[in-house]
């Protein structure tokens, strides 16, 4: 039972920490990126780091204001909520903000507000709301399309906002669902097609389909119940191979150019380093030459002289690879993971569907962040525009990331009353 | 859903399965791969190269002969130029550049880069630039930057000093402290002692911003470092004597050079015909230099060092020597002069009357051809072979410094010409004699020196025996010389030799029948020896070697004038007013000056 006198009591107090402690290294970073000698103040609140501890501020307040509400009214406005948001999702489109490309923000009294942020939880509210509904033995086919109507409405109005980066991030509640029930061989279908799509980018098209019949073969002939598994074998050859031919299209006439662009460059296809590949070089050069111990605190040369694009947003981890170097971004990475594990152990505990449901979503899209950026800033992803939760700059993403977990951690501080 | 409880510890494992790979990744590019830390400071790291200003040089009294000034380049950076109005016309008549120029130039350094700066004017005087830095400030992008040109304050010894060049690639491979663009002594006194002038460049490291703007000093300029200033030469010119030199050369085309016997330091170098030092620095460097290239007179060539010339009859004083050492002849030995030398079947060396016969010191003094045929053919039939001889004779004359560069310190020159016994074997299939090669013995035929070569021959007669390699420095900053110029070199033939030589010499100039008595002095003997040489494409060349005092003597002289005829025309009156102005400072017979100073010997109309 929830300890009335002490709303605390119940409250994981490992996750607060770690939030804290990343949120708290974050703002450093962003103060290093936009560190400048002439400027001395640190409260002042035209500059980014001034902003960001005036974000802090809020999203402390935003994150108390969460844990001393009774989780019934999460529970109950979780429609309500993803509603509004959808709505806002919409209206952005119509009367939003551009910013690189994107449409994606209202501007509210100088603060940017964009609902893309704060659609994720709203999304992984409803959802699971919805999912823990359902009877679980018999989970129609109409039940299972109007849960990925609940996930992939949001994620269409994304993609028209043009924000890919964003709309990507709903692939973690595939994992979601697989956690609660989904084939596990969605997973890998998913994985094939993802490496075949970046091979037939790589390799030449008539090559790949003789490398896979010839797989197919060697399949074939070590099954050993091969009248079974022959038709099955030409079943995936044929879809592969369809698929091949039709990378080409999905490449050249669904992507836009400069998605095009980063990929090819990831691929090694296109060297174009002041063009569209020099955020990705410089985004390496810069972690590179942090080394194994890193430059220093304000001794970040690549980011402070704005080598580095968007510094204190979507590239802030260059300024953590420069300055902290192997070390600092080591003992990032286990933090960060850490804060996820701890997240995934805490929803495993709940005892409703409801609570581990939303705590998977929160930990799958906390780890769809992490992967993006990271992956991005080390060459490993083609460049998409992604913030770096309770790090990066700004102050949607962060309240918004802060109300995403915090939810979770009010709904586990209750999880011995909410059953089922 | 406890049945999927399994599928939590799958979807930990893909967390940690990408963050390991994260992990390997970031410790690749941050621990093992150094390729980004390299990239980082070519970002950062701005090398600003501070050039060192070169050495100065002074002459033998301490005139300043190559001093620097101070000139600016025009610098632009074009991202500053961007988005903003400028006045185009009154930039380029401030600049005085056509405004076709003014957008090709932009267009050059805008497609070098935006960022940084590229020079945009070189080579602005101090005067020119003074305006320009007034109104500078009203065109943004433009700046000058400073830096040091040479500066020839007496406007001579051109082809001593040597001009400037910039380096070529294959030089700044060969050598790593050039950079493209970066001046090198091309010739003279400038490339010779490059290694000393040039100085050390400075370094300073600054940080700049991804717009190329400076962010301060790399490590508080602990890496920093300051050029340092040329070593300043002193020459062993006498800057008053080559000027004057100079001027009693205008208009002919020849060389002088003059040594201090007791050194081996020389005191003038005159190639003429010369031009401006001047000429050669600055924004028309190029420009002027190909207009000397292209003179018919080739003023760029240096006569002085690399021109080879028959020495005439001022060679006979060596034959002599060579033939008192072996004994051939004493100095009262007398020739007949039959008007000439008759050898063979109707073959004959001309000569022009006089008395006959003539002893040695005669026929010095009036240059006897008759005389040193007789002596060059009695010292061949003294030996079993004419290889013998021949071989003999030549290692008398290298003793002398002859057909050979002598180390000297010029990076250019010519060895002349002194062929080997194996030569004529060859050219006369092994049948020959002192009369098939006679006219050597009055300084014809193949043999050819250089003026500084003649020069140090009479050098080597002024000191009666011996000689110092050439040189043109005396020292280096504080340091004195290689001590192979302080090395006495003796040539073959013995002191006792050189002095019934010296009484000849005297006479050419001293006694009334000599070749050179306009040559003659009041108050200084100058023993000298006329030489004139034929020259099949024109005008005889005309030829004086001369030194003065006939004891202790203090300069020993060659000049060379080419298409001046007689050696006593031009030659000896020039040798003797480059005398008496180093010796006198002061010129008695202003006839002579005046006659020689007018003279011009280059056919111009």
């Amino acid at each position: 039972m929830r300890d009335a006198k002490n709303i605390f009591a119940n409250i994981d107090k490992v996750s607060i920490l770690l939030y804290a402690i990343l949120m708290l290294f974050g703002w450093v970073n962003i103060y290093a990126s936009q560190y400048n000698e002439d400027v001395t103040m640190m409260l002042d609140f035209s500059t980014r780091y001034g902003k960001q501890l005036l974000f802090i501020g809020i999203a402390s307040f935003v994150a108390f204001l969460i844990l001393i509400i009774d989780w019934k009214f999460f529970y109950s406005l979780s429609y309500f909520f993803y509603i509004v948001i959808i709505l806002l999702l919409i209206g952005v489109l119509l009367k939003g903000g551009v910013t690189g490309g994107a449409t994606s923000w209202f501007e509210l009294g100088g603060f940017k507000f964009q609902p893309s942020e704060f659609a994720k939880f709203t999304t992984a509210l409803a959802l699971a709301k919805y999912y823990n509904a359902l009877h679980i033995k018999r989970i129609s086919l109409q039940d299972k399309l109007k849960t990925y109507v609940i996930i992939i409405l949001p994620f269409l109005l994304i993609i028209l906002q043009n924000d890919l980066g964003t709309a990507l991030v709903y692939a973690a509640f595939v994992l979601v669902l697989y956690r609660e029930g989904l084939s596990g061989n969605i997973l890998i279908f998913g994985i094939i097609i993802a490496i075949l799509f970046l091979l037939t980018l790589v390799i030449e098209k008539t090559i790949l389909v003789y490398i896979l019949s010839f797989s197919a073969l060697i399949i074939y002939l070590l099954s050993r119940r091969k009248k079974k598994e022959l038709l099955l074998i030409l079943v995936i050859l044929i879809s592969c191979t369809g698929f091949i031919f039709s990378v080409n299209y999905i490449f050249n006439d669904v992507l836009a150019l400069h998605h095009r662009k980063r990929i090819n460059i990831l691929l090694g296809k296109e060297f174009d380093p002041h063009g569209a590949g020099y955020n990705l070089i410089q985004s390496k050069i810069a972690i590179g030459s942090g080394g194994f111990s890193g430059k220093g605190f304000l001794n970040g040369t690549q980011t402070r002289f704005d080598f580095v694009p968007e510094q204190s947003t979507d590239f802030i981890f260059c300024t953590i690879g420069e300055e902290w170097g192997f070390v600092g971004s080591f003992f990032f990475m286990i933090l960060f993971v850490g804060l996820l594990l701890r997240v995934l152990f805490l929803a495993e505990r709940q005892r409703s569907n409801f609570s581990r449901i939303y705590g998977y979503s929160v930990a799958t899209i906390l780890f769809m962040h992490l992967a993006i950026n990271i992956g991005m800033t080390i060459g490993l992803l083609p460049v998409i525009g992604i913030p770096l939760p309770f790090i990066s700059y700004g102050g949607s993403s962060l309240v918004g990331f802060t109300i995403l977990l915090f939810i979770f951690l009010n709904l586990d501080s209750y999880r011995l009353q909410i059953l089922r | 859903m406890r049945k999927y409880k399994v599928r939590h510890k799958v979807v930990v494992v893909i967390f940690l399965l990408i963050s390991v790979i994260f992990i390997i990744k970031l410790f690749y590019i941050q621990v093992i791969n150094d390729n980004y830390k390299f990239s980082a400071n070519n970002n950062v790291l701005r090398y600003d190269v501070q050039q060192a200003v070169r050495g100065l040089i002074y002459d033998r009294n301490n005139n300043l002969i190559v001093a620097n000034v101070p000139a600016y380049d025009l610098m632009i950076i074009p991202r500053e130029l961007k988005g903003k109005t400028m006045d185009t016309l009154s930039f380029c008549h401030l600049t005085n550049i056509s405004k076709k120029e003014f957008f090709i130039k932009y267009n050059k350094a805008a497609k070098y880069s935006n960022y940084k700066e590229s020079i945009f004017i070189k080579h602005i005087s101090l005067e020119n630039s003074s305006t320009l830095s007034e109104k500078l400030f009203q065109f943004p992008g433009f700046y000058l930057r400073k830096l040091t040109m040479r500066d020839y304050p007496s406007n001579v010894a051109t082809h001593l000093i040597g001009y400037l060049g910039e380096v070529n690639i294959k030089k700044t491979r060969e050598d790593k402290y050039y950079t493209k663009g970066d001046l090198s002594g091309a010739s003279g006194i400038e490339a010779a002692y490059e290694q000393d002038l040039r100085g050390e460049k400075g370094m300073v490291i600054k940080l700049v911003d991804v717009h190329n703007r400076h962010q301060g000093k790399f490590q508080n300029g602990d890496f920093d470092t300051l050029a340092i200033a040329g070593t300043t030469l002193i020459s062993t010119i006498d800057i008053e004597l080559q000027a004057y030199g100079e001027k009693l050369m205008q208009n002919k085309i020849g060389a002088i050079v003059a040594i201090e016997p007791s050194s081996g330091e020389i005191l003038s170098l005159i190639s003429a015909p010369t031009y401006n030092p001047n000429l050669l620095i600055g924004r028309k460097r190029s420009e002027n230099y190909n207009i000397l290239l292209h003179d018919e007179n080739k003023p760029l060539f240096n006569r002085a060092l690399q021109g080879t010339y028959p020495p005439g009859s001022t060679f006979k004083l060596l034959n002599g020597l060579i033939a008192l050492q072996e004994g051939v002849i004493l100095k009262n030995t007398h020739f007949k002069c039959n008007d000439g030398y008759d050898y063979g079947d109707e073959k004959k060396v001309g000569c022009h009357p006089h008395n006959s016969p003539v002893n040695l010191i005669a026929g010095i003094e009036i240059s006897c051809n008759a005389y040193f045929c007789n002596t060059f053919n009695n010292y061949f039939r003294s030996f079993n072979s004419s290889i013998l001889a021949y071989d003999n004779w030549h290692a008398h004359l290298s003793s002398f410094g002859i057909g050979d560069f002598m180390n000297n310190d010029f990076i250019n020159g010519s060895p002349g010409k002194l062929p080997k016994s194996s030569y004529y074997n060859t050219l006369y299939r092994g049948s020959w004699n002192a009369n098939t090669i006679i006219s050597m013995a009055i300084g014809q035929g193949e043999l050819l020196l250089t003026p500084i070569q003649m020069a140090n021959m009479t050098a080597i007669l002024a000191n009666r025996g011996y000689y110092y390699t050439p040189h043109i420095i005396k020292e280096i900053g504080r340091e004195k010389i290689d001590s192979s110029f302080a090395l006495k070199k003796y040539c073959s033939i013995e002191a006792k030799y050189f002095e019934p030589i010296i009484n000849g010499m005297e006479k050419v100039i001293e006694n009334e029948k000599g070749t050179a008595t306009n040559a003659k002095l009041n108050n200084i003997i100058i023993c000298g020896k006329t030489g004139t040489a034929q020259n099949p494409h024109g005008e005889d060349h005309s030829i004086f070697i001369a030194f003065a005092p006939k004891e202790n003597p203090k300069i020993a002289i060659a000049v060379y004038v080419e298409n001046g005829g007689w050696g006593s025309t031009w030659a000896a009156p020039i040798a003797s007013l480059m005398i008496e102005n180093y010796l006198q400072k002061e010129i008695t017979n202003k006839t002579q000056e005046a006659f020689i100073l007018n003279g011009n010997l280059i056919k111009k109309e």
